[in-house]
């Protein structure tokens, strides 16, 4: 009973988009749309404008309107706080990581060319793609991260 | 010729509407409205570095500024209340610091080579490389993303670790999910206790 009194007192802006039956349902329509976009965004990159971090906010900004529309709570269930510091740190390791991979393979940090034996710009197309995907990543994460840390907060 | 009068009066009109919107949020008091206003802002802007050529900057500002900021504003407005206080007095000082360093700024800008300059600094250095090589070195037709990802990697890898610094930030200073939700319920239970309601309290504290 008091908790959800709480709730209704810390979440005035959330409860009125919640409530609201057109912004729920446009909203909901809305978000598997706004992360299909963040991973075309994502792997067509090299081809227009783009790129991981681009992808990482829109995808972050998907998930996020999901939260607002239908509570902190779900968000929470699909995507654990553990997941949330794993994706942080797994991004950036994976962009390291090809870094390293390269100086394992004889040549200099994040020097892509050698990841293909056969031709440097395969390599380079290959290294870009994991590179960017690292970025994506973790900017995802750490920007849900944020919003949980914002969210997460009670009105004192 | 046509074209650039085109673009030179659809950038004006852009400026325009940024610096009626700049102060028209300065002077709002509705925090709603103003974190609305402030995704308009950022769409304007992202349209002006359109007509300047810069799609991946504009797409990141649109991403950024129209998206993840007023969907974090709207997470912040949660918290607090919607309508900003008036303030007791207006701060002259405020004023005069803000427009002597615009000033400042735009005094600066002067000493810069002209937007669009082929001989500029910037354009004469390692660009030509870039735009020259790319195709043969790199293979993406994208030649800003081959920038970024491979020829200044170790820079946008630097900007990953502060991205990854600015999470690790937020959680040390407002504590994660898990954490405030932890304290969150230990406030439930002071307030239990201190209205004397031991039932519920039993329960926070478990």
């Amino acid at each position: 009973m008091s908790e959800l009194t709480a709730q209704e007192e810390t979440t005035p802006i959330k409860m009125r988009v919640r409530e609201t039956v057109i912004l729920r349902v446009v909203g909901k329509a809305l978000v598997p749309f706004i992360l299909l976009f963040a991973l075309y965004v994502q792997f067509h990159g090299d081809y227009g404008p783009g790129g991981g971090f681009q992808a990482g906010v829109i995808f972050a900004a998907g998930l996020i309107l999901h939260a607002l529309i239908f509570g902190l709570d779900e968000l929470r269930t699909a995507i654990p706080l553990v997941v949330v510091e794993i994706g942080i740190a797994l991004g950036a390791l994976l962009y390291g990581g090809v870094g390293v991979a390269s100086m394992l393979l004889g040549s200099e940090f994040l020097d892509y060319g050698v990841l293909d034996g056969h031709d440097p710009a395969h390599g380079q197309h290959l290294g870009i793609l994991l590179v960017e995907l690292g970025v994506g990543i973790t900017v995802t994460f750490v920007m849900v991260a944020i919003f949980y840390a914002f969210a997460g907060r009670s009105r004192q | 010729m046509g074209e650039q009068v085109m673009g030179s009066v659809i950038e004006g009109v852009l400026f325009l509407f940024m610096i009626v919107l700049a102060i028209y949020i300065a002077r709002l008091r509705s925090l709603f409205a103003a974190a609305m206003l402030f995704g308009i802002f950022s769409l304007l802007a992202a349209g002006m570095q359109t007509m300047m050529d810069a799609v991946d900057v504009a797409f990141t500002e649109a991403a950024v500024g129209a998206g993840i900021s007023t969907v974090l504003f709207l997470g912040a407005l949660g918290l607090t209340t919607s309508e900003e206080t008036r303030p007791v007095h207006y701060r002259f000082t405020g004023l005069f610091v803000v427009t002597a360093t615009g000033l400042l700024l735009a005094w600066g800008t002067l000493d810069m080579p002209a937007y669009g300059d082929p001989n500029a600094p910037i354009h004469q250095h390692v660009a030509p490389h870039y735009l020259d090589d790319s195709t043969a070195e790199i293979g993406i037709p994208n030649v800003v993303t081959s920038v970024l990802a491979s020829y200044r990697g170790y820079d946008t890898f630097g900007e990953t670790t502060v991205v990854l610094t600015a999470a690790v930030g937020a959680f040390l200073l407002l504590g994660g999910g898990a954490l405030s939700a932890r304290s969150g319920r230990d406030e439930d239970h002071e307030e239990a206790d201190s209205s004397g309601d031991s039932a519920t309290g039993g329960e926070g504290s478990a």
